[in-house]
């Protein structure tokens, strides 16, 4: 792969202007200072160009430019992610596709909906709603892009039931490093045609190719749903009920634990009571379903095993008022947390799902005997977790060191225990030396050798995933 | 709730009949009262015999006995009339020191019930209480929600209170509790219980108000674009947002 990459001139930035107007291409103090970094990792670079696209023939023509003179692009949406994967590591071109934002197909008759990548996830939900459709994946950060989402492979909350993003992507437009246009997938619903391409771009992280359109499988709006609370005397007692229930009959939409003290947070943090923060940790079910009666066959069966499985009691959540008191607090988590300290880092590992009550108790292990704070929450219905490392008022030498030395044991034992670098965040530019670690050289060489295929001038997103 | 903009009519379908949402605080409030002082908790409610999930729900939250007013002659009842249908209820129902209202319906929005009840009652009363600061020596000491004030008060039990949403965040229901009330029974009265018995004073006879119609808000589209110096412009927000009473003093 070339190392080497072109400098941006002012003949260049004249190029990008004949393609996109002069006022959609910025460069210097005129870029904003969002765009030198995203939502957590401490990485900043400014590109040297900022160009907004809003068609993929104008992608397209970017990508041309960039390939024919080695400029190096990268892909960016709302920036809401977590590792770095939308920092412009090596200069060049930045791609803003926040622009592309618009829904152009609802195909009642396929369940798809057509869009471009820059429309915002919570759009989505609200959109497919009104016609009485569900687009399952809910990824936390409802400010994301699609583009975004897919590029991660974002997950969520209601993986347990429905899936990951993944999972509802019917087919794909792309464009390629060196500018070419190509459809993947459709809005078939089976494909045994060769190597599932689609699939491939698909969390590359915009390493691959950039993704201008989606075709998005929906399903039919599930009209009843409802939550349980679970409080339990510990963490270890409330994890361990969750192979149970997931074992029960009705499968849950969603498999959330929680601790006191990140409640206590978010109660700080939102200025509002929680309903039940007497506990030390509890379990947050979601069941949903087409109507009451399955509903409540579910989830009288899920409060009947969680007492059977040592719960204190099982709250019911049952109504508007009574959800939003809760996933209010459960959507402010990350926030409370990032407000309650100096700086952070996370980790996102994903495990099996019956050895999440060990990686957890592992991160207390890890608080007490590197004397640093540590909190988790996460999707443990899935085996997915996000534990953070809280900075609080050490010092650059005494955070780096801390940080490194938890984060690599952390990793060791998730990989001890099956488990995967990121269930859902990506690699980006943070995780490389997790990545690097955890991959076998045939799946390095591999790996590798399709970026190759793709890009073998290495101007996409270069310097992600890979060391 | 939603008015059908063309019937006037409430938009029932699909929505499941729920707990008035602002009771929910008025119930949190007499579980915190028990927590502290004891005390048996009964809730009143008046409704058709569906009703019962309503008390059903108040079991899982901790409530000790249930009654339900619950007879056709009570239909089309206005404000005055249910007051009046409550109050009686509340004489059949046995002896209290303190009725908890929650601030108003979510259909009729009036607030008046709490009021009327006390009046009808004759017991002292008082409405927007927003904190609780003690309860002993047959007197019960708390805070209002008055428009641009707090005022602490005492007032002499028995009497009423409407509590004000957010007094309490109020808990969920509880499985342990369901399990333990199924069997409970629900005290379901009808006129003939009450002591009242004469039926021109309830339902729709006993209402002097009808409602002739209803119909949603219009939509209030107006904007103002300020294009001041950011100073400007925050002075300008902060000033707008408090005459128009959007902001209160912390507390």
């Amino acid at each position: 792969m070339s190392g080497k990459y072109k400098n941006i001139n002012d003949a260049d930035i004249a190029a990008l202007q004949s393609i996109c107007g002069e006022h959609r291409v910025l460069s210097g103090a005129q870029i904003g200072e969002d765009y030198s970094h995203d939502e957590l990792s401490g990485i900043r670079k400014f590109p040297e160009v900022l160009v907004k696209a809003l068609s993929t023939d104008e992608v397209s023509r970017v990508m041309k430019y960039a390939y024919a003179h080695d400029i190096p692009v990268t892909p960016r949406g709302a920036g809401t992610g977590l590792v770095g994967g939308s920092v412009p590591f090596s200069g060049g071109i930045m791609l803003d596709l926040t622009g592309m934002k618009r829904f152009l197909e609802l195909d009642r008759e396929n369940m798809t909906l057509t869009l471009e990548p820059g429309v915002l996830l919570m759009e989505i939900g609200k959109f497919v709603e009104e016609s009485g459709l569900f687009y399952p994946p809910d990824p936390g950060e409802k400010t994301a892009t699609i583009g975004g989402n897919i590029s991660t492979n974002a997950g969520g909350m209601r993986a347990v039931k429905y899936g990951v993003t993944r999972d509802y992507v019917r087919g794909l437009e792309v464009v390629l490093p060196n500018g070419e246009i190509m459809e993947l997938g459709g809005k078939v619903v089976k494909n045994s045609s060769g190597y599932s391409l689609k699939d491939l771009i698909i969390g590359s992280e915009g390493t691959l190719g950039i993704v201008t359109k989606a075709v998005l499988r929906l399903l039919p709006l599930p009209k009843h749903k409802i939550s349980l609370l679970v409080p339990f005397a510990d963490l270890t007692a409330a994890v361990d009920a969750v192979p149970e229930i997931i074992r029960a009959s009705s499968i849950p939409t969603a498999v959330e634990f929680m601790e006191r003290e990140v409640i206590l947070a978010a109660e700080e943090f939102l200025a509002r009571k929680f309903p039940d923060n007497s506990s030390d940790a509890y379990l947050l079910l979601t069941y949903d379903g087409a109507s009451k009666e399955e509903v409540d066959i579910a989830w009288k069966e899920a409060a009947d095993i969680c007492l059977k499985c040592g719960a204190l009691d099982v709250f019911i959540s049952n109504t508007q008022e009574r959800n939003e008191s809760i996933w209010a607090a459960r959507g402010a988590f990350l926030e409370a947390i990032k407000a309650s300290t100096t700086e952070m880092d996370e980790c996102d590992v994903v495990v099996p799902r019956k050895n999440v009550a060990q990686l957890v108790n592992f991160s207390r292990e890890l608080q007490k005997k590197y004397q640093i704070r540590i909190r988790s929450f996460g999707h443990c219905g899935d085996g997915n977790l996000h534990i953070y490392v809280l900075r609080d008022q050490l010092d650059d030498a005494a955070w780096q060191k801390n940080l490194t030395a938890v984060f690599d044991e952390l990793y060791a034992k998730a990989q001890d225990l099956g488990g995967e670098v990121s269930g859902e965040h990506g690699i980006g530019l943070a995780k490389r030396p997790y990545l690097a670690l955890s991959l076998s050289e045939n799946e390095k060489q591999l790996m590798t050798g399709i970026k190759k295929v793709f890009d073998p001038k290495n101007i996409l997103n270069p310097g992600k995933l890979f060391l | 709730m939603e008015i059908d903009p063309k019937t006037g009519v409430l938009k029932r379908d699909g929505v499941e009949s729920k707990m008035n949402p602002y009771d929910l605080y008025a119930l949190e409030t007499a579980l915190r009262l028990k927590q502290q002082y004891g005390g048996v908790i009964t809730a009143i409610t008046m409704g058709p015999p569906q009703a019962q999930a309503v008390i059903r729900e108040a079991f899982m939250m901790g409530v000790d006995r249930g009654v339900i007013l619950s007879d056709r002659r009570f239909g089309g009842a206005d404000v005055l009339s249910t007051s009046y249908t409550l109050a009686q209820g509340l004489r059949a129902a046995g002896e209290f020191d303190l009725i908890i209202c929650g601030k108003q319906t979510t259909d009729g929005d009036t607030a008046q019930v709490g009021a009327e009840l006390a009046e009808f009652l004759g017991i002292p009363h008082v409405t927007g209480v927003c904190r609780i600061n003690d309860c002993n020596a047959g007197q019960l000491s708390c805070d209002l929600d008055l428009p641009l004030e707090l005022q602490s008060i005492q007032i002499k039990l028995p009497c009423l209170i409407t509590v004000e949403k957010g007094i309490f965040e109020p808990r969920l229901p509880s499985y342990r509790l369901k399990l333990a009330t199924d069997d409970r029974e629900i005290i379901m009265l009808t006129l003939d219980d009450l002591p009242d018995k004469d039926p021109v004073h309830y339902g729709l006879n006993g209402s002097p108000t009808q409602v002739k119609r209803i119909f949603p808000p219009e939509n209030n589209n107006a904007r103002e674009m300020w294009n001041g110096t950011e100073a400007e412009n925050s002075k300008k927000l902060f000033d707008f947002l408090k005459n128009n009473k959007f902001l209160q003093q912390l507390r």
